[in-house]
């Protein structure tokens, strides 16, 4: 009767799952439930932290202090610039009559877990429906693009990388605008760049950025950078790699992207 | 009967729900071994009566959402490994350590192929047998657990 009832509930849940995909809310209300596991199974880690933070000696307190001030003078000498190829960068969109490109609001998060299911590339992250995250949410780190939100709880929510194989992501190359498509391959260190003709003008070492078609990213985040084309004759198209750009294994704080059309708090 | 120690199991399949989620080097990825599922034959065995396909049901889809897997896949798995606990545990109780361990890698075993024929319906299975590398880890950790478990059931007179 029980192994009855199991089998009809199983049952259930896949075809509603992975044919109508109707549980999104279910699914959001179980992760609230099962969150304190995440912030027990991360307290080791920020213990080792709190180490690293309380526990330092002087020297290499010193040693940092003076590395980041090098680093500082550097970037502030960078950014005087700024201002004025701003200005100029307006000044030459409104000549060629396209719309000004507007920052993207940011949202700072941790990570607090990782699928522990090596084939699966997901991130659980710390800010959830109470920080207005939405499902489709790009999130990127300090290099790069990363994946997206899938499933969002009250206070945490999960995100797909672009290199789970169920991932795909538009591209374009930065040096010359050809379109394409990033497909994630399984493995952390490698995407595939699909159909792509053997003539067309990719080379090592080019930058994919995101081309914002599909309207889920936003235009311009650096996603991967070529490391390996294989023209074969006989094939129609080219076998092209790429390595994203983002550290995907190593972030721990991960920006969220808020495009301009799902502001913050509207 | 007096029914008594519920947090006890509650709290052991907790901790191996936080083990499951552990955050692990990538070398040691593949060879985390299945806590839960561990766990849960343990109790099954200990306590057929009490722990059974419900509580699997139950543990499995816990287990998927934070997996963040197909909703019942790991629930599906874990009534499979019920089941055939329960149908086993008169002749594993008297089986040698060792033996248990076998039997225990053969459960986790299916656990882990019934998990992949999921994951390859969602089309996301693994790309070798390597799947299969918690099977023998969880064998090797099983005379483990079963101490542990048993002395603190034992200790909390859990029946």
């Amino acid at each position: 009767m029980r192994l009855l009832l199991a089998i009809v509930v199983i049952l259930g849940l896949f075809t509603a799952d992975l044919r109508y995909n109707r549980l999104q809310t279910t699914r959001s209300v179980l992760a609230t439930l099962v969150t304190p596991v995440y912030w027990v199974a991360e307290l080791p880690e920020r213990v080792a932290q709190w180490g690293d933070k309380h526990l330092h000696s002087r020297l290499a307190l010193e040693e940092d202090n003076e590395r980041l001030q090098r680093e500082n003078l550097v970037l502030q000498g960078r950014s005087q610039q700024m201002a004025s190829l701003q200005a100029e960068n307006v000044r030459l969109r409104a000549l060629l009559n396209s719309t000004a490109l507007l920052r993207d609001d940011v949202l700072v998060a941790e990570l607090i877990g990782v699928s522990p299911d090596p084939v699966r590339h997901q991130l659980v992250i710390n800010k959830g429906l109470a920080d207005d995250v939405y499902p489709g949410q790009p999130l990127i780190d300090a290099d790069g693009l990363m994946g997206q939100i899938v499933e969002v709880s009250s206070n945490s929510s999960r995100a797909l990388l672009i290199t789970d194989a169920t991932h795909s992501i538009p591209v374009q190359v930065n040096r010359n605008g050809v379109r394409a498509i990033a497909e994630g391959t399984g493995s952390l260190g490698s995407l595939e760049i699909r159909h792509v003709s053997a003539t067309t003008d990719i080379q090592l070492g080019d930058l994919l950025v995101t081309s914002g078609l599909g309207g889920r990213f936003p235009e311009g985040y650096p996603v991967a950078v070529v490391t390996e084309i294989e023209r074969d004759p006989g094939r129609t198209f080219a076998r092209v790699v790429a390595r994203p750009s983002a550290a995907l294994d190593r972030s721990r704080h991960v920006l969220l992207v808020f495009s301009t059309k799902h502001g913050r708090g509207d | 009967m007096q029914q008594q120690g519920y947090w006890v199991i509650l709290l052991s399949f907790f901790t191996a729900y936080v083990l499951a989620v552990l955050p692990l080097p990538q070398w040691l990825q593949w060879l985390r071994p299945e806590w839960v599922a561990l766990c849960l034959i343990y109790w099954v065995l200990a306590l057929p009566h009490r722990v059974g396909i419900l509580t699997a049901l139950v543990l499995g889809l816990g287990l998927d959402v934070l997996e963040g897997a197909l909703l019942g896949q790991n629930a599906f798995a874990l009534v499979v490994v019920a089941l055939l606990c329960l149908t086993l545990y008169q002749r594993l109780r008297v089986f040698s350590l060792w033996q248990q361990a076998g039997t225990v890698f053969v459960l986790v075993g299916v656990n882990q192929l019934v998990c992949q024929w999921v994951q390859n319906l969602q089309g996301v299975g693994a790309p070798s047998l390597l799947f299969l590398l918690p099977a023998v880890s969880s064998a090797l950790l099983w005379p483990l657990v079963l101490h542990l478990l048993r002395q603190l059931r034992r200790h909390y007179m859990v029946a």
